[in-house]
């Protein structure tokens, strides 16, 4: 950003003295857009507990412009999906994916959402990632992920919204696709 | 009261009840027929003054099915004892007990749920852990899990 914006400097007396800078819309857009990505709040398992830290003082994902969880999806722009989604589940992580407002991203934090994680095998009850149900943008692979690992999750989100254009509202080449065998 | 004065106890109050008995000191059972169950689950409670239901849980064993009760008398500290009650597969009914002690309640719908035990007399025999509309009952040794579910596939790649 800091790179791309211009200060111009009209007359040394003039009132408007290093007060204009010029920049793109786009940059100026995704600027803004990545340093408050809001998150929703939403656990569904163990990987919760380490959201939870990556929230916390310790870790401090505020410092990264993405503190306030939000407790509805309709403020939310990052869905974390924390944890093991289960068939029973499936509908209502569904449901609050529809109801979030576009731009939207989806992060699957851990094995579970993956790819079904532990329960690969044997879990009859669980959702073998949850690609086959929302389209997800980051995988955060580990059982559970380090705080660390979920912040560098936030980053390639992040990255991700830096290439995003204004005019570009379908977000062509950059929305994530649903998993199809 | 030790586990053999509950067996006799049992014995006593419902001749022929009592199947089999184990008085393994840390692990005492108690086998009782299912016909004689729901008077013997009164019999435990209000005579032998087993009055709290710890646990229920269930094990297939192949041809039966297994309901395993594990009761304690409030405040004593001796091992809990277990009463077991098998079932043939092709008809697994046993009586409820849920109005003896009311723990039964959820812990025989999950009983249901998950191993397909039916208790009969229950006043709300749903399923509780898997979704309403889930087919088949996950715990049984011959379970296998759908192909796909709700249009979402179930497969492992
Ligand atoms: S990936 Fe591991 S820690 Fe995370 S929800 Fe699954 S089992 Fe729990």
């Amino acid at each position: 950003m800091a790179e791309s914006i211009q200060e111009i400097n009209l007359n040394n007396d003039s009132p408007t003295r290093d007060n204009i800078l010029i920049t793109s819309v786009d940059q100026l857009v995704n600027w803004t857009r990545r340093s408050s990505v809001w998150p929703m709040t939403f656990g569904l398992a163990c990987c919760a507990i380490e959201m939870m830290a990556t929230g916390a003082s310790h870790y401090d994902i505020d410092r990264f412009g993405s503190g306030p969880f939000r407790a509805t999806p309709r403020q939310a722009d990052l869905m974390i999906v924390a944890g093991t989604v289960s068939h029973k589940m499936a509908p209502r992580v569904k449901r609050l994916y529809d109801q979030m407002p576009e731009p939207k991203y989806v992060m699957a934090m851990g094995a579970c959402t993956v790819c079904g994680g532990p329960y690969i095998k044997h879990g009859y009850h669980v959702l073998k990632g949850v690609d086959r149900l929302i389209p997800v943008d980051v995988y955060v692979p580990g059982c559970p992920p380090r705080p660390e690992a979920l912040l560098e999750g936030l980053f390639r989100i992040q990255d991700k919204m830096k290439r995003e254009r204004v005019l570009d509202r379908e977000r062509k080449g950059l929305r994530p696709k649903l998993l199809v065998e | 009261m030790t586990p053999e004065k509950i067996h006799d106890a049992l014995n006593a109050a419902h001749p022929g009840a009592v199947l089999a008995f184990d008085p393994n000191p840390k692990l005492p059972s108690i086998k009782v027929a299912p016909s004689a169950w729901k008077a013997a689950a009164k019999t435990l409670r209000d005579a032998c003054g087993l009055d709290y239901l710890v646990c229920l849980t269930s094990v297939d064993r192949g041809a039966e099915l297994e309901a395993i009760y594990t009761l304690e008398t409030m405040g004593e500290t001796r091992a809990p004892i277990h009463v077991r009650v098998l079932v043939p597969r092709e008809n697994p009914v046993i009586p409820t007990v849920e109005d003896v002690w009311r723990t039964a309640d959820w812990h025989e719908r999950e009983a249901w749920d998950l191993m397909g035990i039916v208790f009969e007399g229950h006043h709300n025999l749903v399923r509780i852990l898997c979704a309403e509309d889930w087919e088949g009952h996950p715990l049984r040794k011959d379970y296998k899990s759908p192909d796909t579910y709700h249009g979402i596939k179930n497969n492992v790649t």
